[in-house]
């Protein structure tokens, strides 16, 4: 099977920080991918080479079978990327926003593109509503929304939850999944464990530098000695209780 | 194949842009009364208040006036370009465009055109206030059109430096002081009062910057009198600060960004 992405040997340094000191992995087209790291360890650096808005001193990276450097623009045909903060426009409203990027990708029929998308997002009451009025999982839901106009094949996320409150990070992670189930190639930087858990097929986690281990959850989980068996009382969490008190709420209304 | 494709895309690409931020401009009241309601302010204000004391040599005030009226209120909306790019480069919005196929340098372009269309329409605006106010001009179609190529020319200009200020800027403060030298230029000059009432330091100031020979340039071809070499000096000022400009804040655009 052919990889979506492929990287090899990826330096960077910022003047004397040496950020990158030699990064390999790949990803497998239609994969959830999760990069893991604490902050500064370079997750960022690494989405910005992926995508092409920064140049690497050193090793090989390849986007959909195209060179980050001698083919950036192919590059960009194929991706997508949503930054680390939500990149949307807000003096805009969400429709606006989303027609924008629509012209940008030259899509013949940007409107009806949008309408779609609003509805699938649960965005169609706000829509004609500036962004600068949405809560922060509105504003994320319509950064992601951006991002897959024009069906790109693979899309980055950088940290999309971080800053969300939990009801909102559950709605993104149900769209990563989605995304995931109709083929796209998903790029994933997280901090949060319990997320890269929840939806990466393979996950690498960096480290000083380095990717220090790679593999399915299965094959981490491997790594440790097996677990013993112990009994324990199976406390709710108070994100559980935070969530059902919110949903009986709803049902309320 | 790809070049070319990308090039075909261009000016709709930067028609894209044009819309965004023209939506940014008529959605902010705060720019409006800036670059529009505040020089038909000063307008009002130079005519009816203080007009009767200043001795110009024409016969009307406004007549005078006008000039020096259009360039403040282009270089008032410098301040706006600086942080509209400013809040770009901050909020991840170039990164999205960046990241996307379109020519790399249509978002700052998109800026620059956004500058020249809204400064055109505030300018409409105030000349038509004028013409309410009683300023005549004898101009014939050639001389507008001249007119409104130095206009263009200067707001370019104008629009340059402030992107250099909006792009390499750490705040949004600090992306909007450009703004405070570009103000002055018109008032140290013979856009309000001839220069020959000033002392000797500042008049020489006045008569050797950018904005006098803009405002002589335009006055004249505005009461049909010969331009003279003014119109050399003030197209000489204005081509080289916005190469010198243009130069720098490519730079920082492909550097930052």
């Amino acid at each position: 099977m052919q990889n979506a992405i492929r990287v090899k040997g990826l330096q960077k340094s910022y003047r004397q920080l040496h950020v990158l000191k030699n990064v390999d992995f790949e990803v497998e087209k239609g994969n959830i991918f999760a990069l893991l790291g604490t902050n500064g360890a370079g997750k960022t650096t690494i989405v910005k080479i992926l995508t092409t808005l920064l140049k690497k001193d050193g090793g090989q990276v390849t986007v959909n079978g195209f060179d980050v450097a001698s083919m950036p623009a192919n590059v960009r045909q194929s991706i997508s990327l949503t930054g680390q903060f939500a990149a949307v426009d807000e003096v805009l409203t969400g429709r606006e926003n989303l027609v924008m990027i629509a012209r940008l990708r030259h899509l013949s029929q940007p409107r009806e593109v949008t309408d779609d998308l609003l509805q699938r997002f649960g965005l169609s009451d706000a829509a004609d509503r500036r962004a600068s009025t949405y809560s922060g999982g509105m504003r994320r839901r319509l950064d992601i929304a951006m991002s897959l106009i024009g069906n790109p094949q693979i899309i980055f996320l950088d940290e999309p939850t971080t800053g969300l409150d939990p009801e909102g990070r559950i709605e993104v992670w149900k769209i990563i999944k989605e995304l995931a189930g109709s083929g796209t190639t998903v790029f994933l930087t997280t901090q949060y464990l319990e997320e890269a858990e929840q939806l990466a097929s393979r996950i690498a986690i960096l480290h000083e530098g380095e990717i220090i281990v790679s593999g399915t959850l299965a094959e981490l989980k491997k790594l440790f000695p097996p677990a013993k068996v112990e009994y324990i009382e199976k406390q709710p969490t108070l994100e559980d209780i935070f969530l059902k008190i919110i949903g009986n709420k709803k049902e309320d209304k | 194949m790809e070049t070319i494709k990308m090039k075909n895309y261009f000016f709709i690409d930067m028609g894209v842009m044009l819309i965004r931020s023209m939506r940014h401009v008529f959605r902010s009241l705060d720019t409006i009364i800036t670059v529009t309601i505040m020089p038909i302010a000063m307008m009002l204000l130079f005519v009816y208040v203080l007009g009767g004391a200043i001795k110009t040599g024409t016969d009307k005030y406004v007549n005078y006036l006008l000039p020096g009226i259009l360039l403040v209120a282009i270089a008032n909306s410098a301040g706006y370009v600086s942080y509209r790019l400013f809040l770009d480069k901050q909020r991840g919005i170039f990164e999205r465009f960046h990241s996307m196929p379109i020519a790399r340098s249509a978002p700052l372009w998109g800026h620059m055109l956004t500058s020249l269309v809204s400064n055109a329409i505030s300018l409409v605006v105030i000349i038509l206030v004028a013409l309410l106010m009683g300023f005549r001009s004898s101009a014939g179609f050639l001389s507008w059109l001249a007119i409104a190529g130095i206009l263009a020319l200067f707001t370019l200009t104008l629009t340059w430096i402030a992107a250099i200020a909006g792009l390499s800027a750490k705040s949004v403060d600090g992306a909007g002081v450009i703004a405070y030298p570009i103000h002055f230029l018109p008032l140290i000059s013979s856009a309000f009062v001839p220069t020959t009432s000033m002392p000797a330091g500042v008049k020489a100031f006045a008569e050797h910057q950018p904005v006098t020979p803009i405002v002589e340039t335009i006055r004249a071809l505005l009461y049909n009198q010969p331009v003279g070499n003014q119109i050399w000096v003030a197209l000489a000022w204005c081509i080289t600060i916005m190469f010198c400009a243009y130069l720098f804040a490519m730079r920082v655009y492909r550097k930052r960004l």
